[in-house]
């Protein structure tokens, strides 16, 4: 290529890159190079990161540069991973000091695969500890910036991935979503992220913050970038018992539309930011062109919030257990065995994965699990049964992705108000279903504005569909 | 005495290939952390996957024990902390457990079994200079618990219900039941019943780890709880641990016992659903059970009660047996050559029969030997110690060591000759018509040839000689 302006590389989608390295105008060593100079350029403001892997990824571009695998899917494609997700060698520290000096001896199943599908992993990016938050402010080590105002959150708990794919520091990103943590996140950065149907992506490496909520997710700056980064994750796996009997992607169901978009009366009923408003009503008026709105009631709505968090949270208390400083991460000395666990946890767990673990273990705790976590199981029944019921009908429902645009680090001290971010991500992870958060606008103020599209279960195809002729209808 | 009622909770450890929800070796005895790895460790990320060779042990105990399958079941997540359990939680089951309601016939009496359900074994601590150091070779090994109702009344009771339960389990082929190996685990909770059929308060007992330690641990609490009533005490609702030098119960540190575990289904799994076909398969393919071993012994092989007792008491000396009775016909002497000297020469050796390389072809070979007057019982003994330990054929043995019969008439002749001569007192005993004496004669004669002499033609000159010179 004649002109390699490293702002040129960044600019390249996917399928742009692989065009320029089939003809030989560009190598996995510059666009790596580019990716790498574009980090040292903005981490000093963005602190997307928790570590780069500077050396590795250039011997990895070299190596790929050699081996010229270009069929491969993801093909010299710079990739970032939230620190939640083991990649073998590499410290994983889920942004909690109680995991300072943990090295993964292994790969989760998302890291094997995108390994053998040729993408470059460029390093670990920041996250809300363990998961647990909305704004990236709970991590141990950093607070990383929104790209479109850097006094702004960059949502969480994703808040990392998202932000380096919007800083144009990676390409593409993983992170995980429990109750919102990738669509949030891509929500108030500007860029794509996808929560697959629960079970369609291998959990087995994701350090578990909920088990039954938990899937990783993609993120990315185009809808077909995240996309592929899906179908490469995708499919069954047998280490991990709750993933799907799907081999892969292609296997997904390709149906047809019935032409329905599910409008949903309680969720229009929550008062959100005005400019999010209007731009869900354009929304409506665009999918109007193609689909009938049906506008549906999903009456157990107000409970999806206390619901998730009962579950979530007992989960959570459990999954943390394994943290006792005793086989690996910190530990505090003591006189006794009793004592050092106790000690190790008070000191290096933060605030809010104390009072995470404190709620659930009271939920889960006699006397109280009738009332709270079986209550909760429940609830969780009638939330499935009503959106299920709504997508029997609906091939779709639309929602904000979020209640207000990114807010000012230091804004939400309350924790009630901070998990009020998920209200509208919550509903379709306590339902295992997919849903995409898709970039429709800025703000006023230059704010990144994301639309939610959620699909019923294994619907990913059809969701790319709709998800592809929004984004259209955005760009004419 | 008020009357003891005792129940029995169990753990007994799977002979599976691989640990419960990982790919580890379940081999005993390995170095300390050899057979570990990032699932049973529970390093940040994993997760398990249920071994379906432990299920399906569980069920053929199940099975074996009369008891239902449950169709549905699940694993629970009970959470507590401790350096032996590395997720902070130990993987079992609770509220659906894999097997309900069976029992166990013990003398007659119908030990109604609880529930069976499995889980996960915790690992090792060993405490060294104020240091505890973990052995995870242990953890993640597949264990069924097994609870019965309260239907035991004694101590021996108790032991009788553990014997029977280790022959089935180990009839099954699915645990050694080692008990000095921590393989077969005892828990008893044992309380006292009151004149108008009332229960007391029930004590538990914990961590019983051989037959005697569960009969003495019972005796001792029989005793207690006893005297604690006799005397207006109260008996306390205590969890016990079993000294076992001094043969005293001791209360375990409340802090160990008080514990709310939080049990709550565990997400990372599955429902375990098990079909009809799949149980009715198992079902067929289980193997001969000790019961029924019993009854075929005494059935088509005539043995007393007692010998089919013995037999049964593992499944490789049945199976020894069985082989030799295929191919000797002498059941009754293959039986009580089993159950005294090849018991024996077993305890002191430590071993178990397949761990010698005796083989029921070569103990039959000697028992012909006997048979056909080629040697004596004395010298078989001395045979089949050898072949216990050297696996070799009995006339090797015999030649190796010198143990070939003297069935030469002159050579026999001259010692019958000896013995009369240098015994006048006897000889005249026995020739003015006392009889009986005639075993002192034989058995100079075996204690000079060192019982090798051919006995029946031993005997056969020996009459003749000390009635011959009667007549002459």
């Amino acid at each position: 290529m004649k002109n390699k302006g490293s702002l040129g590389i960044l600019n390249f989608s996917i399928s742009e890159l692989k065009t320029l390295y089939k003809n030989g105008d560009l190598t996995t060593l510059d666009v790596i190079s580019a990716y790498l100079s574009a980090i040292k350029e903005n981490e000093p403001r963005i602190n997307a990161f928790i570590e780069v892997f500077e050396e590795e990824v250039l011997k990895e571009a070299e190596r790929l540069m050699k081996l010229k695998s270009l069929n491969l899917p993801l093909y010299g494609v710079p990739i970032a991973i939230k620190d939640n997700i083991n990649v073998a060698c590499h410290y994983t520290t889920a942004s909690s000091r109680i995991l300072e000096g943990y090295k993964s001896t292994y790969d989760a199943m998302v890291v094997k695969k995108i390994k053998e599908a040729g993408a470059i992993i460029l390093g670990k990016t920041n996250l809300d500890e363990f998961a647990m938050g909305s704004s990236t402010e709970n991590s141990a080590f950093k607070l990383t910036r929104n790209p479109y105002n850097e006094e702004c959150v960059p949502g969480g708990s994703s808040g990392g991935s998202a932000a380096a794919v919007s800083a144009k520091e990676a390409l593409i990103s993983l992170g995980s979503d429990t109750g919102g943590s990738v669509r949030q996140p891509a929500s108030f950065c500007g860029v794509y992220g996808i929560r697959p149907t629960y079970g369609l992506v291998s959990r087995y490496g994701l350090i578990a913050f909920a088990s039954s909520l938990d899937q990783i997710g993609p993120i990315g700056r185009n809808l077909d970038d995240t996309f592929l980064l899906l179908s490469v994750i995708s499919g069954k796996d047998t280490l991990d018992c709750t993933s799907l009997d799907i081999k892969n992607y292609d296997e997904l169901p390709d149906e047809d539309m019935v032409g329905n978009f599910a409008i949903i009366r309680e969720f229009e009923n929550i008062s959100i930011d005005k400019e999010i408003a209007h731009k869900y009503e354009e929304i409506k008026k665009i999918l109007l062109k193609s689909f009938k709105l049906k506008e549906e009631r999903f009456p157990h709505f107000n409970y999806a919030l206390p619901t998730y968090h009962i579950i979530a949270d007992s989960e959570a208390s459990s999954n943390l257990s394994r943290f006792d400083g005793i086989r690996y991460g910190k530990r505090e000395e003591a006189s006794s065995l009793e004592e050092a666990i106790k000690l190790s946890r008070t000191a290096y767990f933060g605030k809010e994965v104390k009072r995470r673990i404190l709620l659930g273990t009271f939920a889960l705790s006699q006397g109280y699990i009738d009332k709270y976590y079986k209550k909760a199981l429940q609830a969780r029944n009638i939330i499935r049964n009503e959106l299920s019921l709504i997508l029997s009908e609906s091939d779709f429902i639309l929602a904000p992705t979020t209640p207000s645009l990114p807010f000012k680090f230091g804004e939400r001290k309350d924790p009630l108000e901070m998990y009020y971010s998920d209200i509208f991500t919550i509903p379709s992870a306590l339902a295992d279903l997919p849903s995409v958060s898709i970039p429709v606008g800025l703000s006023k103020s230059g704010l990144p504005i994301g639309i939610q599209i959620i699909g019923g279960q294994l619907s990913e195809k059809k969701l790319y569909k709709v998800c592809k002729l929004v984004a259209e209808e955005l760009n004419a | 005495m008020l009357k003891a009622v005792i129940g029995l909770e169990l753990h007994i450890q799977l002979l599976t290939k691989s640990k419960m929800f990982c790919g580890c070796s379940t081999n005993y005895g390995d170095p300390p952390n050899s057979n570990i790895c990032e699932i049973c460790l529970g390093y940040p990320g994993t997760l398990p996957t249920v071994n379906k060779e432990a299920l399906d042990m569980g069920i053929m105990l199940g099975l074996a024990v009369n008891c239902k399958i449950n169709k549905l079941s699940n694993f629970y997540r009970k959470n507590y902390f401790y350096p032996d359990l590395p997720k902070g939680y130990q993987i079992t089951q609770f509220d659906y457990p894999l097997s309900e309601n069976g029992f166990l016939e013990v003398n007659d009496k119908k030990i109604r079994i609880r529930r069976i359900h499995l889980e996960e074994d915790a690992a090792k601590l060993f405490h060294k200079d104020r240091k505890v150091l973990i052995d995870f070779n242990r953890c993640g090994i597949p264990l069924v618990e097994l609870v019965t109702e309260p239907d035991i009344s004694s101590p021996e009771e108790a032991e009788e219900f553990l014997k029977k339960l280790k022959e089935i389990v180990d009839f099954l082929g699915i645990s050694t039941g080692k008990m000095e190996e921590g393989a077969l685990r005892c828990d008893v909770n044992i309380s006292l019943m009151n004149e108008n059929g009332g229960l007391g308060t029930k004590v538990e007992v914990k961590n019983l780890n051989s037959f005697k330690a569960v009969v003495k641990a019972l005796e001792y609490e029989i005793v207690r709880q006893n005297e604690l009533l006799s005397k207006n005490k109260a008996i306390l609702a205590e969890t016990m641990t079993f000294d076992e030098e001094k043969e005293i119960t001791i209360p375990m540190r409340s802090k160990e016992t008080l514990n709310d575990y939080r049990y709550f289904p565990e997400p990372d799994l599955l429902l375990l659903s098990i079909t009809d076909e799949e149980i009715e398969k198992i079902r067929l393919n289980l193997p001969e059970l000790p019961q029924s071993a019993h009854s075929r012994l005494i059935r088509d092989y005539e043995l007393s009660e007692k010998d089919a007792k013995t037999l049964i008491s593992s499944k490789d000396i049945l199976n020894f047996f069985d082989k030799s009775a295929k191919i000797y016909n002498n059941y009754k002497e293959i039986a009580n050559w089993i159950s005294s000297e090849i018991f024996k020469n077993l305890n002191k050796s430590k071993k178990s029969i397949k761990e010698t390389p005796l083989s029921p072809e070569n103990f039959v070979k000697m028992l012909i030997l006997i048979e056909k007057g080629e040697i004596s019982g004395k010298i078989g003994k001395t045979v089949l110690e050898e072949m216990m330990l050297t696996g070799e054929e009995p006339e090797e043995i015999m030649e190796k060591r010198g143990l070939i019969q003297i069935s030469d008439i002159n050579a026999l002749t001259s010692i019958v000759e000896e013995i009369i001569a240098n015994n006048p007192k006897e000889v005249s005993i026995y020739r003015s018509g006392k009889k009986n004496i005639f075993g002192f004669f034989m058995g100079e004669a075996m204690k000079k040839t060192n019982g090798k002499a051919n006995p029946n033609l031993l005997k056969e000159i020996m009459l003749k000689k000390l009635d011959e010179n009667v007549n002459g």
